[in-house]
């Protein structure tokens, strides 16, 4: 969503050089610029300044300068903290069990979701409204509702299990709770709805004519889609990745209630050093600050290639 | 046009309706486990008092701690943490103090829980109930013999997988040390490397980390061997799961939770009244048959139901005994942090 | 036309989307099956009855959910109106002010609270509050939702815009309207399906939110999905279920409510 206003943004004004509310723009902006600027710019900066603190015992911080949180981060020093440097693998794996989690997430979204999309976009009259109603609701019902009803659903002797025994295509449960697929499954079923809407609207937008002018030149029904539709809906696509994959990375709901919370997920290896049993808040801090860092850098590198494309 | 103005409208009427809520002459603001008091005793007291009670929960002592810590002390009046916690909290100044004269019930405190060595004179708070911590064994699944730790720390391949851990760093590493046969926050490296492969030996044999769902898991049946607290367990039996509770023989945890008075509390005047209610022996008793532990006030007994008074997880055998969780020193607690980093990669 | 294909058809595609829809509603609807069995037991499904419904709505648990559906109704409502009027202006000032200075940093800055993960911004706002030792509470949260929400208020209000041509505002202006009636008489009456869809979004955004929640709420100040939260992680009782279904069926409510607004402004369009 983002992505494409801005495009449409820096194409040029749409109402010309001249505004109507001239000289307002101040006043009118001020209100934003305030509370966006004191509530989120000024927390990530204090954040960012954490992260340089030592850590207070159990919780807090005190006001001397450290790395010992990026230290942490990067570098292993054993057990003890006196063994000479490694690079320290436990973080990194944690990040890197998240983006692949987030990354197969959004995939999964996307292959079920862009036919979702384009069949609603491509039914007429009233079938088109039931199905648009129809995927609206599960992206309007509360996140958390969704994860406990999927977590009901297939735990060991949940309704899925007790059903796949009754009719006999099973002997013993099928044991999907608490393991990684049941967080793929989580961060899948929570998000799918926001990877369909973004590309509905794209393809909405697109004139089948295209379609048609492709095929009077030969091209296969799959060429015309991968080479004609899919790059003109690619926004919408964009979009809603953007929207699966960046929630997903920070994901704390599926992770601790279908992922039997064994093993830390970014968001919950954070929430343990603010909530949980351990309090290093500059840790917490440092790696709060590697995550934001990591996905503004990915969204920056989407942003170049787009405007590199288009010159 | 006209809709928004009416959405707008109902915003303003219900954000005064908010305001102009009613209120109790008084407040009172408790920090507490989850389930952990029965909604009918905190009416009783709202009713007798006239305070209006808030609660908030959490589910381990580290958790009250990090939240105190960010800012919330200051904003409740009483939490119950337990026995290492009290110490910890009086390290950190986070408690107020009292004098007995200031409660009635002061005496109905049973004598062994008077005084006690995390709150030496019971200065700043008072027993609220005491249990131990060991595991379940679903015994359906499992009709071994179940009173040894390994169950949880070398399980038998039939358990493997089916095994739920307390999200308590310090209860986990406590009990693991007893399995080990060390001291609690032993400095001795070798005997930490001990710890810290045992546990991660442990680890994949385990299904999950929860305290809050470790009554749910059981009752459910997701796993089959849940490390779990005397009274928590004891309502899990209760809702139908067929488990027993284990006294382990390399030993187990013993803990009493206490209600703290906490500094700046907003309204002390009320967390006395709390206190000193909670040390009513027919109120302490209210907590015993609801939470199903034992409560540290003298003349409970003819209160109790049968059901506490003969619960399996509230009268352990004379032999082995139980040891309460130790406060380690920075440096060992960062080496214990380390370890259960490692636990959770 | 010799061959005559169907370009708005895809093999599989059908297929594909009843596949999602399936996986989408299936587990909704089970436990909105779930909720009305009388058994305690959540698994075993015994008779059919509104037990569960008594029970949240007069149960012993009820006082407390009643306060926290009355608490985020209240914050989402709080945050949803001034999010709404913070990025009207905005993009008011984005789209119709002309250039001004620092406008090519507004945009990523509106957009910002979508960049962050939530997690990040939750830690940052932790961070904040007790580093200027504002005690958390409503105030805490109702803040950090309407940081949150105005993106959400701000994308469908600017989209709107950008559909409505200046040339009705202009032409008012030829005729000396003041810059307040044209604006009060021309843009405001086109944008407000916008403006609708921009509030009912940062409303439900701020209605859904656990994480954010979770880390700045202060003493005694659950909101729904906190409460819920900590329910159902001491296990999903049917009770839980039947607050499920009740949060379904409001949520289906609003959808039709929204898609009321929308079908008022096609045919609004159409005239």
């Amino acid at each position: 969503m983002a992505e494409q206003e801005t495009q449409e943004q820096s194409s040029g004004e749409p109402s010309g050089e001249r505004g109507i509310y001239e000289g307002l723009a101040y006043y009118l902006m001020a209100p934003a610029w305030v509370t966006l600027f004191v509530f989120l710019v000024v927390p990530l900066g204090i954040m960012l300044v954490y992260s340089f603190l030592t850590k207070e015992f159990r919780g807090g911080v005190i006001w001397e300068f450290s790395l010992a949180a990026y230290d942490q981060f990067f570098f292993d020093r054993g057990l003890f903290g006196d063994e000479p440097a490694r690079i320290e693998w436990t973080y990194i794996g944690i990040f890197w069990r998240s983006l692949w989690q987030a990354g197969l997430a959004t995939l999964l979204c996307l292959l079920l979701g862009f036919p979702t999309a384009f069949v609603i976009a491509t039914r007429s009259g009233r079938w088109k409204f039931v199905w648009l109603f129809l995927i609206t609701i599960p992206y309007w019902v509360n996140l958390l509702i969704r994860t406990i009803s999927m977590k009901f659903l297939i735990r060991d002797n949940g309704p899925l299990n007790e059903w796949l025994l009754a009719i006999g295509v099973l002997d013993k449960p099928l044991h999907l709770i608490n393991t990684d697929f049941a967080i793929q499954l989580g961060l899948f079923y929570s998000y799918l709805p926001f990877m369909v809407l973004p590309i509905y609207a794209s393809i909405e937008r697109y004139n089948f004519a295209l379609s048609e002018a492709a095929a009077d030149l030969y091209a296969s029904r799959w060429y015309t889609l991968r080479r004609v539709i899919f790059p003109l809906v690619k926004p919408g696509v964009v979009a809603g990745c953007i929207l699966v994959f960046v929630p997903s990375l920070g994901a704390f709901l599926a992770p601790d209630l279908l992922g039997g919370a064994k093993k830390f997920m970014i968001g919950s290896l954070i929430e343990e050093q603010f909530k949980g049993n351990i309090g290093n808040w500059p840790f917490g801090a440092a790696a709060s600050m590697l995550l934001l860092s990591l996905v503004l850098v990915m969204l920056t590198c989407y942003a170049l290639s787009q405007s590199r494309a288009r010159r | 046009m006209k809709n928004i103005r009416r959405i707008f409208l109902s915003a303003a009427v219900l954000c005064a309706f908010g305001a102009a809520q009613a209120q109790a002459a008084g407040k009172l603001s408790v920090y507490h486990w989850f389930e952990y008091i029965p909604q009918e005793l905190l009416d009783k007291f709202a009713a007798e008092h006239d305070v209006e009670v808030t609660m908030d929960t959490y589910d381990s002592n580290e958790a009250m701690l990090a939240s105190l810590k960010a800012g919330k002390l200051g904003s409740y009046d009483v939490a119950v943490p337990g026995d290492y916690m009290v110490k910890i909290l009086i390290e950190e100044g986070m408690l107020d103090s009292f004098t007995r004269s200031e409660m009635s019930n002061f005496d109905n405190i049973a004598p062994e829980w008077a005084d006690v060595s995390f709150d030496p004179g019971r200065k700043h708070s008072i027993p609220y109930q005491w249990g131990s911590t060991s595991f379940s064994v679903n015994r359906d699944h499992y009709d071994g013999d179940i009173n040894t730790l390994s169950l949880v720390f070398d399980p038998p391949a039939e358990l493997s997988g089916k095994i739920n851990v307390l999200d308590s760093q310090a209860e986990l590493l406590a009990l693991a040390s007893i399995y080990l046969g060390i001291p609690q926050c032993t400095s001795d490296r070798e005997e930490l490397r001990r710890l810290n492969a045992l546990v991660q030996a442990a680890k994949p044999h385990w299904a999950s980390f929860g305290s809050d769902v470790a009554k749910d898991v059981l009752v459910s049946g997701d796993v089959s061997v849940g490390m779990i607290w005397s009274g928590f367990s004891a309502k899990a039996r209760e809702e139908g799961a067929p488990i027993q509770y284990a006294f382990p023989r390399e030993g187990y945890i013993v803990w009493m939770d206490n209600v703290a008075l906490l500094k700046d509390a907003p309204n002390r005047e009320n967390a006395i009244k709390f206190m000193n209610f909670l040390l009513e022996p027919e109120n302490a008793a209210a907590v015993t048959n609801f939470a199903q532990y034992t409560d540290g006030v003298s003349g409970t007994g003819s209160y109790h139901s049968d059901a506490v008074r003969n619960s399996p997880e509230s009268n352990p055998p004379a032999s082995p005994t139980g040891s309460f969780v130790e406060v380690c020193s920075q440096e060992v607690q960062e080496v214990y942090d380390e370890i259960w980093t490692q636990l959770r990669q | 036309m010799s061959r005559r294909t169907n370009f708005r058809h895809f093999p599989g595609f059908m297929a594909l989307g009843l596949l999602c829809m399936f996986l989408l509603y299936a587990p909704l609807i089970i436990v909105m099956v779930y909720s009305f069995n009388d058994s305690i037991s959540v698994t075993r499904f015994d008779s059919v009855s509104l037990r569960w419904y008594r029970d949240v709505f007069f149960g012993l648990e009820a006082g407390k959910f009643r306060q926290a559906t009355f608490n985020s109704l209240t914050i989402a409502i709080g945050a949803a109106t001034v999010s709404t009027v913070i990025a009207t202006c905005a993009s008011i000032a984005m789209l119709r002010a002309g250039r001004f200075r620092g406008k090519l940093l507004s945009f990523p800055l509106l957009s910002l609270p979508l960049m962050v993960p939530e997690i990040v911004t939750a830690v940052a706002t932790l961070i904040f509050f007790s580093a200027i030792g504002f005690a958390a509470g409503h105030a805490t949260i109702l803040v950090a939702h309407i940081v949150f929400c105005i993106p959400f208020a701000y994308l469908p209000i600017a989209a709107r815009m950008q559909s409505i041509e200046s040339v009705y505002e202009q032409a008012a202006q030829d005729l000396y309207a003041s810059r307040w009636d044209s604006f009060r008489l021309i843009l405001l009456p086109l944008l407000m399906p916008g403006i609708i869809s921009g509030f009912l979004l940062a409303f439900i955004i701020s209605l859904d939110d656990f994480i954010i929640t979770n880390f700045v709420k202060g003493a005694g100040v659950e909101t729904l999905p906190t409460a819920i939260f900590g329910a159902a992680k001491q296990g999903i009782k049917p009770n839980i279920m039947a607050i499920s279904t009740l949060l379904l069926l409001t949520s289906i409510v609003f959808v039709s409510l929204s898609y009321m607004f929308g079908r008022v402004e096609s045919n609004n369009k159409r005239e």
